[in-house]
């Protein structure tokens, strides 16, 4: 218990958590801030403004119509001699809501902003946790510490628990701030929208999702720069799985014609386990104009649950690895 | 006395691409209960190796090591809050102070925080203590770290190069410390490649070399098994020292000629060579027995003193074994 206490308070008191964490709340800010300032609250002075200028819009539309017209009947030659395809604009072409300034809908859009948050949070739990192990090992605090605390297995669990449980907290206030923020974006500035429990439980179930998902990307960075003892060594294997996976492996399966090709890329699993499922189209497979005339591709859907195997598994792999590494290594 | 640290039989083999070497070629050691034992060897010889497979940090191929009468590493936990310890020089994390740090590891240690104060005294940081680390020099970052290693009250205290980067001031501290804490029961395991603080303040030593133990015992025993029956003769101003030195080795001398004296190799009975000398009108001025100090034996044990015209490589030493690709 005191190693939990003295790697809690060290992972609190290192300057790269504090930046890190100070920065990650500052652009979280500039994100409430824009989506504050520009969000306008629909109140029927503002419908009635938009209803004006989408009449305003239809009106000057049907003189510009009539005045071509007019222009047609004196010199069709220059309209092809038809002066009958000159569009005629409807009332439908100028409905009122696409004149609508934009307003936060919190029933709707919250899901995407739970989105942005874990996005931001994993990258930020990645480099905590690979630079919370990895400088340890590359200015010797790690060796230092194995004085004290022989047990390396007991060492490395309670220092991965000491970050795992920080990346907890500091998701879980965050998300209840970023919240209550835009509930009250939506409430004053924008809309709620239809807040029954369902979008609730909807919401909270995300936001359990992007709990997990922070907290395997804090294990992920903490593992990689364990296996490979420098906090580099993690952001290596990210950029290197990133340009293997996203784009060359990507491109060579696409120039393939490989069935799914898409499977390999991590934003669509990443998706699927925080909007429950991702389609994948087989770009290879000949086209179906059975249904509508419009061409079908087969489609493979990535549900929430293989997406959870999957980082279920990663954070097995690598904390595994990086446990028996740790423990069989020799520390020079 | 008790032992408080025993190796015997210690080996740890590399493997590369370039072949096996034997960091440890079956090391012993002994260091008994209370004192200072010096820990000497060039560098590559296997002292740090040696102590961090005592720490549990490499693992050994074969041997056995015991800390406080507990075999190592397996008792190793039960035994690490008895044994205080700084490997090389030890960094720390720049932005933290020495405060800052020294509690982080007494909280992890589970050591009474008034621990922090008290060391921070004793080797003199106090007055600093509130300082982020990367503001120190090295003789400060080893005085930090020393004081990291005596946070816990250790039975045994593991310094390796302790004066490192310490001035010439902080080196006389560091040695009354070390001198102060075998006072006061704490044996201390002091590796260094000052040898003449080593003589000054170990009672004991051991020598590396390859990986092996060369010498051991108290640093007078080590000292007397090496020292030559050599004598410094000095003759009055004026006298023909070529003659002397020809009168001498007529006799059976091994006579060294200096610029103003000769050394006799072999002289067993200095007496021979004043009434030799004497027989002949030649009269001494001075007789001093040449006698070893620590240096001389270390650079004939390890093989290592400079040989002109020669660039000695690390792992080059006269002693048998170790060196790649055996």
């Amino acid at each position: 218990m005191s190693l939990y206490r003295a790697e809690t308070r060290r992972l609190v008191k290192r300057r790269f958590t504090r930046v890190f964490v100070v920065l990650t709340l500052l652009v979280l800010g500039l994100i409430v801030g824009g989506v504050g300032i520009f969000s306008t609250k629909l109140t029927p002075a503002v419908t009635a403004r938009a209803q004006t200028q989408a009449t305003a819009e239809y009106q000057s539309a049907l003189e510009y119509a009539a005045e071509e017209k007019r222009l047609c009947a004196v010199d069709s030659a220059a309209y092809g001699g038809d002066c009958a395809s000159i569009y005629q604009p409807t009332p439908g072409d100028y409905e009122a809501q696409w004149y609508l300034p934009f307003s936060f809908n919190f029933g709707e859009s919250f899901e995407d902003m739970l989105v942005v948050l874990t996005a931001l949070l994993a990258m930020v739990a990645f480099a905590i946790g690979a630079s919370f192990v990895g400088v340890e090992w590359r200015n010797g605090g790690m060796m230092n510490l194995l004085l004290w605390r022989p047990r390396r297995a007991q060492v490395l669990l309670t220092k991965l628990g000491a970050l795992l449980a920080g990346l907890v907290g500091l998701t879980v206030v965050t998300g209840l701030l970023w919240t209550a923020t835009f509930w009250a974006i939506g409430r004053f500035r924008g809309d709620l929208g239809k807040l029954t429990p369902g979008v609730w439980q909807s919401f909270g179930l995300t936001g359990l999702r992007a709990l997990a998902l922070v907290v395997v990307a804090g294990a992920l960075g903490f593992g990689l720069a364990s296996i490979g003892r420098h906090t580099a060594a993690a952001f290596g294997v990210a950029i290197g799985a990133l340009v293997v996976m996203q784009f060359g492996l990507s491109t060579v399966l696409n120039m393939a014609s490989a069935r799914y090709a898409d499977l390999y890329l991590a934003d669509k699993w990443v998706t699927a386990w925080m909007y429950k499922s991702a389609e994948v189209i087989d770009w290879s497979a000949p086209c179906d104009y059975a249904s509508g005339g419009n061409c079908e591709q087969p489609v493979f859907t990535i549900t929430w649950q293989m997406a959870g195997g999957l980082l279920t598994a990663l954070f097995v792999l690598v904390t595994v690895v990086a446990m028996w590494t740790f423990r069989k290594r020799d520390i020079a | 006395m008790t032992a408080v640290l025993e190796i015997s039989g210690l080996r740890k083999t590399y493997r590369s691409r370039k072949g096996v070497r034997n960091a440890l070629d079956g090391f012993d050691m002994l260091v008994e209960a209370g004192q200072v034992h010096g820990f000497l060897g060039p560098n590559g010889s296997g002292k740090t190796t040696t102590l961090r497979t005592l720490l549990g940090l490499i693992r050994p191929n074969e041997g056995r090591m015991a800390i406080l009468g507990h075999e190592v590493p397996r008792h190793l936990p039960e035994v690490a809050s008895g044994v205080g310890a700084i490997v090389e020089s030890p960094q720390f994390f720049g932005n933290f102070t020495a405060l800052e740090t020294l509690t982080l590891l007494a909280i992890a240690g589970d050591v009474n925080r008034n621990r922090v104060h008290a060391v921070l005294e004793l080797v003199g940081l106090r007055e600093r203590a509130k300082e982020k680390v990367k503001t120190y020099s090295l003789g400060m970052k080893q005085r930090l770290a020393v004081a990291s290693a005596l946070l816990k009250e250790p039975k045994l205290l593991i310094l390796d190069e302790p004066a490192n980067g310490l001035d010439p001031g902080g080196i006389r501290e560091m040695r009354t410390l070390m001198r102060d804490l075998s006072d006061s029961g704490m044996t201390v395991l002091l590796s260094s490649h000052i040898l003449g603080e080593i003589q000054l303040i170990c009672d004991s030593v051991t020598i590396i070399a390859a990986g092996r133990r060369v010498s051991s015992g108290s640093v007078a025993d080590v000292l007397a098994q090496h020292t030559s029956a050599s004598v410094k003769v000095r003759l009055e101003p004026g006298v023909d020292l070529l003659n002397a030195a020809q009168l001498l080795r007529t006799a059976g001398a091994e006579v060294r000629l200096e610029s103003d004296h000769f050394v006799v190799g072999n002289a067993g009975n200095p007496a021979q060579i004043t009434k030799l000398l004497a027989e002949q009108q030649i009269f001494v001025a001075e007789l001093t027995p040449i006698s070893a100090d620590l240096e001389s034996v270390f650079l004939e044990l390890t093989g290592t003193a400079p040989v002109d015209g020669e660039n000695r490589q690390v792992d080059q030493v006269a002693a048998a074994g170790g060196g790649w690709g055996r």
